[in-house]
């Protein structure tokens, strides 16, 4: 199977690999996808006071597909406000990426992982700012 | 050309595939050039030299076909390929004998070939009994005990797997086979020219043989067919007669005549061949395992062919692995390369679990491999490996000493 060169690319130069404290009360920590499905993404925000997501970082274990969406996200998600950044639809990344069908579910999970990183934020922070209200989308943390 | 450490010259890729197909063979090669030139006369023909040269070649490869694996050379039917054979000693047997005995029996990491001309006879009303294997991958021979009766027709278990490289229990196989009067076929595509087979000492009636995974061409293969006890089979396809009537067609004789080379070669080759292999594949495995924590070998350690070697890479998917070591021309037991996203259903057979199965890959050694391509393929599998495992949450928890099963996965 031939790669678009955005893949390739952000697999051979993957953006923002890491780790963020999860117990840091500045960090959302989403943990989607399952090793049985041969997909896990992990996508940590940094958000500053003021709503806006400072840094990202990821980790997955996938195919080559999932690691460039779940790259492109850490860039993409940076700079934006918690709710712009639950703006990022998955079809915006397979576009990007020029995705084939049968790898439509990597950015399906990029962009879960986004929601589940802001929603694991949002859940430290219940009260304490106007984001009471936050939905809780579907997710695993690993901290539990 | 790259060179390596050693400094030794190596081309790039390295073809680490040998279970998909084979190079072919100078020396095959050769003796094939003439048929495709001057010698392309009808093997049928009976009324000119043309003929007869043609002829000539292709009864010369029916011999050496024969000495390979201790038969008789009538007793070999030229096909175009080993699932063609599979095909016609599932269906050609089951078909002939079907008023007296309906019951066949194989095992379920089987070739898609022969699992899905099983199917195929289960809707025409056979009984077909896919038996299970151990962790190990062989077969239980209990198993097969249980489930052999005076209705089984035939069993068709495969001599070496393709996915995981096992060498099933052959002879002890044809012997609980004889004893019942079932007829005993075995799909040997990755075994013939690469483990010693004889078809009287272990009771194998009907054998599958491919062209290309001996180091032969494409296109061709055969299907060995015993003649005492007599089996017979009806024919799939039908016309002039050739083959005994079994496999109508005229034959190709510049396959016929390269097949045979190819086993002339590995029956003259094989001991230092498979020196050769065993050498290297102990020298690919102790390179991983010395230095790679967590990589589990599939299939028996032991009770194996050492030119196939399938791995578990641990906490890393084995789709973006083989994007990484583009250089290297390998296989994989992850979903993600064909289209669909199950795991291979031979590890998920042996009871690998999912998330391992989807971090397997296999490599493939074979006579033309050499030394420095294999240290080349261990420090390109290390290098990448490590910076997945760099890159994978699952390797970071394991570090951090969480059980990666504990964990409540969302399904998707």
């Amino acid at each position: 199977m031939a790669y678009n060169e955005r893949v390739v690319d952000h697999y051979e130069n993957p953006r923002n690999v890491g780790s963020l404290d999860k117990s840091d009360e500045g960090v959302g920590t989403g943990l989607v996808g399952a090793p049985a499905c041969g997909d896990v993404m992990k996508l940590q925000i940094q958000v500053s006071p003021d709503g806006i997501i400072e840094d990202a970082k990821f980790k997955t274990f996938g195919c080559g597909s999932a690691i460039a969406s779940s790259s492109l996200v850490t860039e993409w998600v940076k700079g934006k406000t918690l709710d712009e950044a639950i703006e990022i639809k998955n079809t915006h990344i397979a576009e990007h990426l020029a995705l084939p069908p049968v790898k439509i579910h990597c950015s399906v999970l990029a962009e879960d992982a986004i929601k589940a990183a802001v929603a694991d934020y949002r859940a430290k922070h219940v009260g304490v700012s106007g984001d009471a209200n936050a939905e809780h989308a579907e997710t695993v943390d690993a901290a539990e | 050309m790259v060179e390596n450490v050693t400094g030794a010259n190596i081309n790039l890729p390295i073809y680490l595939d040998y279970q998909a197909t084979t190079p072919l063979d100078p020396r095959v090669l050769e003796v094939m050039m003439p048929y495709l030139t001057d010698n392309f006369g009808n093997p049928h023909s009976r009324s000119h030299s043309f003929g007869w040269e043609a002829e000539e070649g292709v009864e010369k490869a029916r011999e050496q076909v024969a000495s390979l694996i201790g038969a008789n050379p009538k007793e070999i039917v030229f096909t175009s390929g080993a699932t063609e054979s599979n095909n016609l000693a599932i269906k050609g047997v089951g078909e002939f004998y079907k008023d007296r005995r309906n019951h066949i029996i194989t095992v379920v990491t089987e070739h898609k070939c022969v699992l899905d001309t099983c199917r195929h006879l289960e809707q025409e009303g056979f009984r077909i009994t896919y038996l299970p294997v151990q962790k190990n991958g062989l077969l239980d021979l209990d198993k097969l005990r249980e489930a052999i009766s005076d209705e089984t027709v035939l069993v068709s278990v495969m001599a070496v797997n393709n996915e995981i490289g096992v060498i099933q229990p052959i002879a002890e196989i044809g012997a609980i086979c004889r004893e019942h009067g079932a007829f005993f076929h075995t799909d040997a595509a990755q075994a013939v020219g690469k483990i010693p087979l004889d078809v009287n000492e272990m009771n194998i009636d009907l054998m599958s043989i491919s062209g290309h995974k001996l180091y032969g061409p494409k296109g061709i293969g055969v299907l060995y067919v015993r003649r005492k006890p007599r089996v017979r089979l009806k024919a799939m396809i039908n016309g002039g007669g050739q083959e005994r009537g079994m496999r109508s067609g005229t034959l190709a004789p510049m396959l016929c005549v390269g097949i045979g080379e190819a086993c002339a070669i590995a029956q003259k080759d094989m001991g230092s061949d498979n020196e050769r292999i065993r050498s290297l594949s102990n020298r690919l495995a102790k390179g991983l395992e010395d230095t790679l924590p967590d990589i589990f070998l599939n299939g028996d350690a032991e009770q194996r062919y050492p030119g196939n070697i399938n791995y578990s890479f641990a906490f890393v998917e084995g789709e973006s692995l083989m994007m990484g070591i583009k250089d290297l021309a390998v296989s994989s037991g992850s979903a993600c390369t064909s289209s669909s996203l199950e795991p291979s259903y031979v590890l998920r057979a042996i009871g690998v679990e999912e998330d391992l199965a989807h971090t397997s890959l296999r490599i493939g050694i074979g006579r033309f491999t050499t030394e420095a391509e294999i240290d080349y393929s261990v420090a390109t599998l290390k290098a990448h490996v490590s910076k997945l495992r760099e890159m994978s949450p699952l390797w970071e928890m394991a570090q951090e000493g969480i059980d990666i099963k504990s964990i409540e996965w969302s399904d998707h």
